[in-house]
């Protein structure tokens, strides 16, 4: 068997070049199938990070019905769902006295606007939340100064936080702590900096953002619609308890379709398998390749057999039985589809923590398995019909092939 | 030593029966050296095909050493191809891009014998060819005689019980031939029983038994009295 193996390893190193350019379609095949793949699962990964961070006792309280008609949970749907939401402070008190299951729910709505300093202006999210928004979005961390308190927010202050990309383009390297700055036509003053959350995939960055008190909000922007409540429970362990009770609470006043209630499982979910089916989309596309890796290794074991007829004839001659040839032949194949996998598997690896530099990408086990067995697989079938081929020669006809 | 009883070979080619070999009868004694002649057609090569169980006969009954060989499966002929066979082809019929050393180590592959024995055996039988000085060195880079004294080596070492050559100096001059038939003869001498096909008289006339077929039949079976050198 090493012995056979040995035999195999020559013909491949004999022709190297022909043996590269037959591995070259299982290379791309299982390269394309690992990165791909990888793509996927690290997009998945990537938005589980995300919602992990709101805790598992989070519940969200949406205007409309972002998941109904016309389905997809889009920027788009959310505007709109705040351009026509009725949410407002009242409920969250509402929500607030439920005892049994809320700890606490904080509201908050967004506008754009410009913040500007002096000469420097930029354009930004406004965030309007209450004292509690910290709590809520565990994600946002005060670096430099401090959040707004009740009292603030009560009293319509004209305070804001800024994120840490508003505070570099409009300051520099100037402490902005105590400065005035304009949003809109109204003058606050910076009481906090944001730590710096670095890329935000998809969307605007949270460094982009300002919070400002919701009451203060409310008045600069003469309106009263809230687009989202957070909701925190008094535990996980009773998610649908804590939704059917906001919900029974929240169809006192609202029609069903006029408000949504989820936790951050249902919307995973719904974003995992959207993502699930893509990948496998992704994957099975580049699995396509992998078949035509092996068919060419077909081709050239095929073109290899009929070379070396005489070669096959000489060797059942001297003692080869027909089971040495048809291992000899399928070990070539093998190695060939294998050696080839293992190229592509590393070339994945280099592809994948280069598009890590801008991409979030996660090489799977189950990927890296799946694709070496393809290609093992496809070597070995393909490999069969003309190791086959070789072992049924008969040494002299085989000895008598010119 | 090899024994071969009312074997027959026929070839169907398109409608015409061919019929090869036709119960032929034949037994070659241990330590024996046999020229087979005949024009071509006359079943001489299709009998060194039988002979050394490489080709299967239509009929008769094959003895290799008391052994009914004719009855053996393919697994079979192969394993005895490699242990007691020899074979020694006219255009030599060496592995290319591959030493001298593991041309001649072949038939050891397919036995079963650890690579470090291989290599000291082969190295040893090339030594006794005379080329222990190009163990490294592809056909390509050897001559025609030299090659043929690779394959010699190749045919050897298993130290088979028979050694079969199918006209083993057509593809080489005279001087090589001549080379070539001094091994031959001293391999004889050694003790090696031989069956060596040939056209050319004078080559045949090495061997101190001679065979002449035509259309598939032993037509001259006789001895002189000592093998003559060519020259």
């Amino acid at each position: 068997m090493l012995n056979t193996f040995k035999i195999a390893i020559k013909a491949i190193l004999v022709n190297k070049y022909r043996s590269f350019l037959t591995m070259l379609g299982v290379i791309i095949g299982v390269g394309s199938v690992v990165m791909l793949t990888a793509i996927g699962t690290g997009l998945q990964a990537y938005i589980s990070e995300q919602f992990d961070e709101l805790g598992a006792n989070t519940v969200l309280v949406f205007p409309g019905d972002p998941f109904g008609e016309g389905g997809g949970f889009s920027r788009e749907n959310q505007l709109n769902a705040l351009a026509n939401s009725k949410l407002e402070m009242n409920d969250v008190k509402e929500i607030e006295k439920i005892r049994e299951f809320v700890e606490l729910a904080v509201p908050f709505t967004t506008q754009t606007d410009n913040i500007s300093y002096r000469n420097n202006d930029k354009s930004v999210t406004v965030v309007g939340s209450t004292h509690e928004y910290l709590v809520a979005q565990p994600s946002t961390k005060v670096e430099k100064g401090r959040f707004f308190d009740k009292n603030e927010n009560d009293s319509k202050k004209k305070v804001v936080v800024i994120g840490f990309k508003v505070a570099e383009e409009l300051f520099g390297s100037i402490d902005p702590i105590g400065k005035k700055v304009k949003i809109g036509n109204q003058t606050y003053t910076v009481i906090g900096m944001q730590e710096e959350a670095g890329g935000s995939f998809g969307g605007p960055s949270l460094d982009t953002y300002i919070y400002i008190p919701l009451e203060t909000m409310f008045k600069q922007y003469d309106t009263k619609k809230i687009l989202e409540i957070v909701v925190k429970t008094k535990s996980a362990d009773n998610i649908p308890e804590s939704i059917a009770a906001i919900e029974k609470q929240m169809l006192k006043k609202y029609e069903d379709d006029e408000f949504s209630v989820f936790d951050q499982s249902e919307i995973l979910d719904t974003i995992n398998q959207i993502l699930g089916v893509l990948t496998i989309a992704l994957g099975g596309i580049s699995g396509i390749s992998l078949l035509v890796g092996g068919i060419g290794i077909m081709n050239i074991m095929l073109v290899s057999v009929t070379e070396r007829t005489r070669e096959i004839g000489l060797r059942k001659a001297l003692g080869a039985t027909p089971n040495t040839i048809l291992m000899q032949f399928l070990i070539e194949a093998a190695v060939l589809s294998v050696l080839g996998g293992l190229i592509g598997l590393i070339i994945a690896f280099l592809g994948t923590l280069a598009i890590q530099l801008y991409f979030p990408a996660k090489i799977t086990l189950q990927a890296v398995i799946l694709a070496f067995g393809v290609s093992t697989v496809v070597g070995l079938v393909f490999g069969a019909a003309p190791a086959r081929r070789a072992s049924k020669l008969s040494p002299i006809e085989a000895l008598r092939y010119e | 030593m090899l024994k071969l009883l009312n074997v027959s070979k026929h070839y169907q080619l398109g409608n015409n029966l061919i019929k090869a070999l036709n119960n032929v009868s034949l037994e070659v004694k241990t330590g024996e050296f046999i020229s087979i002649m005949g024009p071509s057609g006359s079943g001489k090569s299709t009998f060194l095909q039988v002979a050394s169980i490489l080709a299967e006969p239509t009929s008769g009954q094959i003895f290799l050493k008391d052994k009914e060989v004719s009855l053996y499966n393919e697994i079979e002929r192969a394993k005895l191809r490699n242990k007691e066979i020899g074979f020694i082809f006219q255009s030599f019929n060496l592995l290319a891009r591959t030493s001298a050393i593991d041309n001649v180590a072949l038939p050891l592959v397919y036995s079963g014998v650890k690579h470090s024995e291989q290599m000291r055996k082969a190295k040893e039988i090339l030594e006794k060819v005379g080329l222990g000085d190009r163990l490294n060195n592809s056909p390509a880079q050897l001559s025609g005689g030299q090659q043929q004294r690779v394959a010699i080596a190749r045919a050897l070492i298993n130290d088979p019980s028979i050694v079969f050559a199918d006209e083993p100096t057509g593809n080489l001059d005279s001087k090589s031939g001549d080379e070539i038939m001094d091994i031959l003869l001293k391999l004889h001498k050694e003790g090696k029983t031989i069956v060596m096909v040939t056209h050319e008289e004078e080559i045949a006339q090495c061997a101190k038994r001679q065979i002449v077929f035509k259309d598939g039949k032993i037509i001259k079976d006789f001895k002189t009295k000592t093998a003559k050198k060519k020259k």
